[in-house]
């Protein structure tokens, strides 16, 4: 298989009825007030504690378990209040952080009539593909070896 | 990696096996993966849209046809656990948001 595709970056979008300043605010400072407690990376499998967003650019984005235990998820590219956010989200597809690894979580906060639109966009998460589980090297190896793999894990 | 798992689970039928390693070709309509089996255009339609849920294949319209290619390098799952995860935090932290709205709403 020669062909390129690049997977479409991952968009999603929410209204929330307070102004942006607020909605970035909570975004970020108060992440660990919604930031779902199951997502948690740490090889410890420590419950997450905290959700840290550091506000500045060049400051960490990491989880702070309930043991103390601290994760990396990646760093802050941009921190523009009120209106964007720029994230490094540096987890591969083993679920580990990887400093090599860079994928981009931006989130634009726009004013709307009752409040803001939060714009996130996931990009370049083809860059997961090309590290982690190995699947680029079974591509090239071939579809036949793959999913004779992908078999033998289904069966 | 659970992400994986139901991407494994789509390609252990044989047809549906089939069916991807035809995209591995290149991107087919769904008449003509149809030709190359001995199973209905209708059949192949539901292998696809499995195949698609488990996010190993993606589509698009060219004129009344659907087009079929692969996900590349088995990103599909991975986008498919990315885009539930966004899903599940967006929502809270549009509860969050909310809440906080009503709560200044009651003061």
């Amino acid at each position: 298989m020669t062909q390129t595709i690049t997977p479409a970056p991952i968009r999603r979008s929410v209204e929330v009825k307070v102004p942006p300043a607020r909605a970035f605010e909570i975004f970020t400072a108060s992440a660990s007030r919604w930031w779902l407690k199951t997502h948690s990376i740490s090889a410890t499998k420590s419950p997450i504690k905290d959700v840290v967003i550091e506000p500045r650019s060049g400051g960490r984005w990491f989880e702070r378990g309930e043991d103390g235990s601290e994760c990396e998820w990646g760093k802050v590219l941009a921190w523009e209040p009120p209106s964007r956010l720029l994230l490094a989200w540096q987890i591969n597809a083993d679920f580990k952080y990887d400093p090599s690894l860079t994928t981009e979580v931006e989130i634009r906060f726009t004013p709307a009539a009752n409040g803001t639109l939060v714009a996130l966009e996931h990009r370049l998460i083809e860059r997961m593909g090309e590290r982690g589980v190995g699947m680029r090297d079974a591509f090239t190896r071939g579809w036949g070896l793959l999913l004779d793999s992908y078999a033998q894990h289904a069966n | 990696m659970t992400y994986v798992s139901t991407a494994l689970a789509a390609l252990a039928d044989p047809t549906r096996r089939a069916i991807f390693e035809q995209l591995g070709d290149g991107p087919r309509s769904v008449g003509a993966i149809a030709r190359g089996l001995p199973i209905s255009r209708p059949a192949v339609s539901q292998h696809l849209k499995q195949l698609k849920e488990a996010g190993l294949v993606s589509d698009h319209a060219d004129g009344t046809r659907r087009i079929y290619r692969i996900d590349p390098a088995g990103l599909g799952a991975l986008r498919q656990w990315l885009d539930r995860f966004w899903d599940d935090a967006l929502a809270a932290f549009k509860a969050e948001a909310d809440a906080e709205t009503d709560r200044e709403a009651e003061e």
